[in-house]
């Protein structure tokens, strides 16, 4: 009786979990898996069509060197660093602010102003990057990566407030009354309670406005021509359009390369990623 | 100073000016950044608008003349049956994902994990990938195909039209899924296991606990993500934009990408923003509904 309890459990197994897992797991890693493939692989196998494309017989770094050497790659991921690191910070200063002033203080209209902040997340950037592109051209700010810095909060600060308002309402009002009463003001109490407090929502929403921002297109495609101010996403695309020969395995390298930044912030902090994600999500 | 003395003795008053106080940069940044914008889209989608010329007002000219531009009702109908598949297959396709993961086996962390990547890269970077994987000649897709001997040649993914609408919604699908996925697996990890105990005892069956428990209780994660997915989905950019860039021949733009080329690439603001506020009122659809049934998060 075991055993056939046991091999139906096994079936079971097979057809809910492994297949399934087996499945999801090809379909969604296996562009990865090719990128590494094709950056690997010299042009002369590459192109051959009488080889699988599956089989490399000489691995080669030609395309790596082509990468770093041929292309302002290095230029690219420090500005998308400094746009997501410095978006992130003035998103997560704004931010909490506005969150804790929805979440805590009473005020007329506080309700309206926090729904208010919430609905321009859901306003597309497809919308207003024309009118925006525009506007930053005639304050002197197109084609810098401060373009990006200044607009990008935007997005970001929405979603922080919404995430840290969570959060801080979850710290019981006690706490911070206590130090009020011990003769700590409002924003003292704020400092040095509430934030420590709120500590895990302020990685998570940290972690996900950095991500955010490091995958933005729209804005840094329109606002950004100039090459030495592009950020990594537009870089890399904008290799696309280099005459009519496409250098695949470069591009495979620069792909794989790309990814790999925001893949170890994410393999590092996914806890805290994946708690932003649902944060907004499951909390209530 | 007096009389705001007079005012600052009730301890309501200082709180509420530290409230106006701190979400004033919030403010300020919406109003300057975003809802100026708005109304300068609006404005100039009313205007014959080019850049470098002052704009002059022409009423609805610009709309008119959209809906009489074969493209552009072509682009229409790609953004809705865009939106429509990839967000149905994505729901699907997520609920899958979090009914699996939500099984408890070893490396079920580090799966979970390495199913979020398609979410994290950027989708410019991974659309590269997916151009030379649809690759006419020497993409894998293909060879896939004719190994499988579905066909002898493959298929020209991104020279056709239909295929290369096909091939960017799979993109978007791929992308989206795990966000999804992600999010249904919190939601079904929330619900109390005391509600499958209790109809186990009332003999219910696997498809009953699904449709009577799961379901219901997942319906507001459910109602929040579909909202947002089905705006960002409807509001794309580069998906189409990386992969086909709204061609061939411009038989798969969606409205953003239609509106970047009109707008940004020609010049041509003022018809470029009319395309691009069609993107409003679904929006205002998805926001209208969000507030209804999310009302209760804020």
């Amino acid at each position: 009786m075991d055993e056939v309890k046991r091999n139906k459990t096994l079936v079971k197994n097979i057809f809910l979990l492994y297949f399934p897992l087996l499945f999801l797991g090809i379909f969604f890693l296996f562009p990865f898996f090719w990128m590494a493939i094709t950056s690997i692989k010299p042009d002369r196998e590459l192109y051959n069509l009488a080889q699988s494309p599956f089989v490399v017989k000489a691995p080669t770094l030609e395309h790596f060197t082509y990468l770093f050497t041929k292309m302002p790659f290095l230029t690219w991921m420090r500005n998308s660093f400094i746009v997501a690191g410095c978006s992130t910070l003035v998103s997560l200063a704004i931010g909490s602010l506005a969150g804790y002033s929805v979440a805590r203080l009473r005020f007329p209209g506080a309700s309206a102003i926090g729904m208010g902040i919430f609905i321009t997340y859901l306003v597309p950037r497809t919308l207003l990057f024309l009118p925006l592109a525009h506007v930053l051209r005639s304050l002197g700010l197109a084609n810098s990566v401060v373009s990006l810095v200044v607009t990008y909060p935007t997005f970001l600060v929405p979603f922080c407030t919404w995430i840290l308002m969570g959060y801080f309402a979850t710290i019981p009002k006690e706490i911070e009354e206590c130090a009020i009463i011990d003769g700590c003001s409002r924003m003292g109490a704020f400092v040095k309670i509430v934030l420590p407090l709120a500590t895990p929502g302020i990685i998570a929403a940290g972690v996900f406005a950095f991500t955010l921002s490091w995958t933005e297109f729209v804005y840094a495609l329109s606002f950004i021509q100039l090459e030495s101010q592009k950020v990594l996403t537009v870089g890399v695309v904008g290799q696309l359009v280099k005459g009519d020969v496409f250098l695949w395995g470069s591009l495979m390298a620069t792909a794989l390369m790309a990814s790999i930044p925001l893949a170890v912030i994410y393999g590092v902090l996914q806890r805290h990623f994946i708690s932003g994600l649902t944060a907004g999500a499951v909390k209530y | 100073m007096k009389s705001i003395d007079r005012f600052l003795k009730f301890p309501g008053q200082r709180e509420a000016k530290l409230g106006y106080l701190l979400v004033l940069p919030a403010v300020v940044l919406i109003l300057t950044l975003v809802a100026y914008p708005f109304v300068l889209a609006v404005y100039w989608s009313l205007t014959d608008k080019v850049v470098g010329r002052p704009p002059h007002f022409v009423g609805l000219r610009n709309f008119i003349e959209l809906f009489h531009s074969r493209i552009f009702l072509r682009t229409a109908r790609n953004s809705f049956v865009y939106t429509f598949s990839a967000v149905s297959l994505k729901f699907i396709l997520g609920m899958g994902m979090a009914l699996v993961l939500n099984q408890r086996f070893r490396g079920r962390n580090l799966l979970r994990g390495l199913y979020l990547l398609p979410w994290i890269v950027p989708m410019a970077i991974s659309g590269v990938a997916w151009i030379w994987m649809y690759d006419s000649v020497f993409g894998v897709i293909n060879y896939l195909i004719k190994m499988a001997r579905i066909s002898d040649t493959g298929w020209p993914w991104l020279a056709n039209s239909t295929l290369a609408m096909i091939a960017v919604i799979v993109a978007n699908v791929w992308r989206g899924t795990p966000f999804f996925g992600i999010s249904m697996l919190a939601g079904l990890q929330a619900i109390p296991t005391e509600l499958y105990e209790a109809a186990e005892v009332d003999g219910a069956g696997k498809l009953s606990k699904f449709f009577n428990i799961t379901m219901p209780q997942l319906r507001h994660i459910i109602l929040i993500v579909t909202l947002f997915s089905t705006i960002w989905t409807f509001a794309d950019f580069e998906t189409v934009y990386v992969i086909t860039r709204g061609g061939p021949a411009n038989t798969t733009h969606l409205f953003a990408t239609l509106s970047y080329q009109i707008g940004l690439v020609a010049g041509q603001l003022g018809k470029g923003t009319a395309i691009s506020l069609f993107i409003f009122p679904v929006l205002l659809l998805m926001m209208f509904l969000e507030l209804k049934y999310v009302r209760r998060t804020i």
